[in-house]
């Protein structure tokens, strides 16, 4: 019987990646197709190398006093007043707005500063057990079923980008799992991305019609992201690191 | 899959083979005709669904491998984004929360509820509720959500579990 | 004529005996109880935050780790360099190490978030982190230094100590270049990100490892009456002076390097000038009372005789060394990330500000719990095993080999 199924699931496999590979094909070609919605990973298909994820942020877009991507993101994974106890430097902030003046010439931006789903990502190298790794697909993430909370890699993250969860939690969401002793991040909206979503921030500062947030498939040449890399400048945080960063900024 | 990852699930799996051989062995002892903990006195705790709606595979599998399905959808889901729904811990939850007088929902990990009331009688201390929903979340939150599309509630790849098949054989 | 050194077992019946171990006792106690309370709490009710990461706890595992490595230097300098002199010390200096580092990873294991998955940082290992390999050179060192002390003591394996010990000496050098490493790697922080750091941490060692040795040495002795003749331990003495000085030299490499290049300019005029608290533990504990100090009393004509005044002087070597642990790892985390190099930042998340952290009694409390458990290994050790010579009185330790160095 076992016999029987695998063979099933593994033609189902092979028939799926040809779709799948028969529907990146046809995106290429020009005209109609563009605008066709690519084919939804199937639940039961692991995430593949052939999508990076990132994120372009347009600092010129980006309104100073608004910062509806964080509320977005606190509402979206649970995080922001769930901490009773810690005090302001103990609680957890995935994403959060920063404002940056140049000392020379005095030029003022506001950015969402968030984990910025490296290539090579320091926290991923330092993590003793591997709790801290980076998925096929580019997301960088904390497995915190295996996190000792040693907080190697908040010592190693460039971008002050994790927090350490001081205290007991309760009532976390279901797609979002987080608890005292760990160390947490932004997931880039992991379960909104597997079911072919956008993050929560990027969703929201569309909504705010700012559109800073440009979301998508870095290694797809045709996608809005992408093309919008292509048209003009951007660049890394700590670029001098060389860690190929996913999130990308522009404008400062 | 990468080495890395092999290497994991293999020391995960053996660690926890290792912590249930006790489990396992007692297990072997009553065999076939006892549910494993059948002789636990507790007051069967309500369930969600209704009582004649199958759970996922037979309960006597259920009681000796939950660990093992869910372990194993834990690595599938976290590390290679397989998000199927059969043997999620949500699921569970979703199906074994009771609901109190007032009709709201008592947390799984409550005391004399589903997942505590067998974990104290058989002394496990789990520590999936540090991090995980203890109650049905995902269906109250959708509601006047736009983006309902981001958390759908089924999807393909239901199979029966590996484990499954394989524990079948065994037996 | 060499004479064989007689080992024997403390007596351990004075009254003295037991209050030392009762209050040893205590201090273990009280750090188990504070374990238990920020295990259970959570680390809220510890002074880290998301900026300050590591703590009180680290500052006294990293010292406590560190230490462990230098004193087995007076085992490797009897064994591997055969130095006669240092032979009788050889069980002392292999059975303090083992404490040290026992002391200092409890500490390090009870400060983490999840202290019941130790079993998972040992089966779960990730071989590019530096930290996974520290893992495996800790629990390697431990064996190795009681394979080590094994061969010493067992008559019928003596003739393999040497190469025990030669295996100890290298396995404690790559051990404590991990150690350094652990900062040394981290290249997004300006106030670590220096392959120095690793022979930094390494002379450190010799530093604190023998100062504790000195002072335990002095301990056993003065309290159990035994003899400690002047040959061992003004060679003791000078040698510590030595390590003061390298450490002082690289402390020196160290800065001067930053300082030459502009983009660490900031992190240097934080921890030298504007510091606060930092620059104060530098240039006074660490630089003066710590170093500078100690050294000129070792080297002393007349003061470097003085037994009162060489305890005094391991014992500043050891305050230093804690200012410098302090100093390089909250120091260095208190110094702002440089995300955007050139421009002044503001956040919710104190961004571009100096941040701020003050220690809790709790990990205090764990911290010197660490070396409260690490004396107590050793008082206990010595009690039921031959560790300690008899006498080290000078005609005792070989005056012939003492004369001829």
């Amino acid at each position: 019987m076992s016999d029987t199924s695998n063979r099933i699931d593994s033609a189902r496999r092979a028939f799926l990646n040809k779709a799948g590979a028969a529907a990146g094909a046809a995106a290429i070609a020009p005209g109609v197709f563009l605008t066709t919605p690519a084919v939804a990973r199937p639940a039961d298909q692991p995430v593949s190398s052939e999508k990076r994820w990132g994120i372009l942020v347009d600092t010129n877009k980006c309104a100073s006093n608004c910062d509806a991507c964080v509320t977005a993101c606190k509402d979206e994974n649970g995080w922001g007043s769930t901490e009773h106890h810690s005090s302001q430097e103990q609680q957890s902030q995935w994403i959060r707005k920063v404002e940056i003046r140049n000392r020379s010439t005095g030029f003022v931006a506001t950015l969402p500063l968030m984990c910025q789903h490296c290539e090579h990502p320091p926290c991923v190298d330092v993590c003793p057990t591997g709790a801290s790794f980076k998925r096929a697909d580019g997301i960088v993430l904390v497995d915190k079923h295996i996190c000792i909370g040693c907080r190697y890699c908040m010592m190693a993250c460039p971008y002050k980008a994790r927090s350490f969860i001081h205290e007991d939690l309760e009532d976390q969401l279901p797609w979002a799992p987080r608890g005292k002793g760990t160390v947490e991040s932004c997931t880039l909206c992991v379960q909104r991305v597997d079911n072919d979503g956008t993050p929560a921030c990027v969703e929201a500062c569309s909504a705010e019609n700012h559109n800073a947030l440009v979301f998508g498939n870095l290694n797809d040449e045709n996608s809005d992201i992408s093309r919008e890399l292509a048209r003009a400048e951007s660049i890394e945080l700590r670029a001098d690191l060389a860690l190929n960063t996913g999130v990308r900024y522009r404008g400062i | 899959m990468t080495y890395a990852m092999v290497a994991r699930r293999v020391s995960g799996l053996l660690l926890s083979a290792l912590l249930l051989l006790p489990l396992a062995v007692s297990a072997e002892d009553a065999e076939a005709e006892n549910l494993p903990f059948s002789d636990l006195t507790m007051t069967e705790p309500e369930r969600h669904v209704s009582a004649t709606e199958e759970c996922v595979a037979p309960e006597a599998v259920m009681r000796r491998n939950h660990m093992k399905f869910i372990l194993h959808q834990r690595d599938d889901t976290m590390h290679r984004g397989i998000r199927t729904r059969r043997y999620s811990l949500e699921e569970c939850v979703n199906c074994h929360a009771a609901k109190n007088e007032q009709g709201e929902y008592i947390p799984v990990n409550a005391e004399n509820q589903f997942c505590s009331s067998c974990h104290t009688y058989a002394a496990v201390n789990i520590d999936c509720f540090q991090c995980h929903a203890t109650k049905p979340v995902r269906a109250s939150r959708l509601n006047g959500r736009s983006a309902s599309a981001a958390h759908p509630s089924g999807g393909p790849g239901n199979a029966p579990h590996p484990f499954l098949v394989s524990e079948g054989n065994a037996q | 004529m060499k004479l064989a050194p007689n080992y024997r077992e403390i007596e351990g019946k004075s009254t003295g005996f037991r209050v030392l171990l009762g209050g040893l006792g205590l201090l273990a106690a009280l750090a188990f109880g504070a374990f238990l309370y920020m295990e259970h709490s959570g680390h809220y009710v510890t002074g880290m935050t998301n900026q300050i990461v590591w703590g009180m706890p680290h500052v006294f595992a990293i010292f406590l780790i560190v230490a462990a490595s230098g004193a087995l230097n007076v085992a490797s300098i009897g064994t591997v360099f055969g130095k006669s002199l240092y032979k009788p010390l050889g069980r002392l200096s292999g059975l303090l190490a083992i404490a040290l580092l026992l002391g200092g990873l409890m500490v390090l294991v009870l400060d983490l978030g999840h202290p019941d998955r130790l079993i998972v940082a040992m089966t779960y290992y990730n071989f590019k982190s530096i930290f996974a390999w520290n893992i495996i050179l800790y629990n390697g060192f431990l064996a190795v230094t009681i394979v080590y002390l094994w061969f010493m003591m067992e008559r019928k394996m003596n003739r393999y100590y040497r190469a025990a010990g030669t295996v100890a000496f290298v396995w404690r050098l790559i051990l404590t270049t991990g150690t350094g490493s652990i900062f040394g790697w981290l290249v997004a922080r300006s106030a670590y990100d220096m392959a120095m750091l690793a022979p930094m941490f390494i002379i450190m060692s010799f530093a604190f490892g023998l100062a504790i040795f000195i002072l335990v040495l002095m301990a056993a002795y003065s309290w159990t009456g035994r003899p400690l003749g002047d040959a061992v331990l003004f060679r003791l003495k000078n040698l510590l002076g030595v390590f003061i000085a390298a450490v002082l030299y690289f402390v020196m490499v160290y800065h001067l390097s930053n300082l030459y290049a502009t983009e660490h300019h900031g992190v240097e005029r934080f921890i030298l000038m504007d510091g606060g608290i930092y620059t104060q533990l530098f240039w006074i504990v660490q630089i003066l009372i710590g170093s500078l100090l100690p050294l000129a009393m070792v080297y002393h004509p007349t003061i470097g005789k003085s037994r009162p005044a060489i305890a005094t002087a391991s014992l500043l070597v050891i305050i230093g060394g804690m200012a410098q642990v302090y100093v390089l790892l909250i120091g260095g985390q208190a110094y702002p990330l440089e995300i955007f190099p050139g421009y002044e930042v503001t956040s919710s998340f104190h961004d571009g500000v100096v941040n701020s952290y003050s220690p809790s009694i709790w990990e205090i409390t764990l911290g010197v719990g660490g070396v409260a458990v690490a004396l107590l290994v050793v008082t206990i050790a010595i009690r039921v095993l031959r560790f300690l010579p008899v006498s080290l009185a000078d005609d005792a330790v070989d005056p012939h080999a003492a004369k001829a160095d």
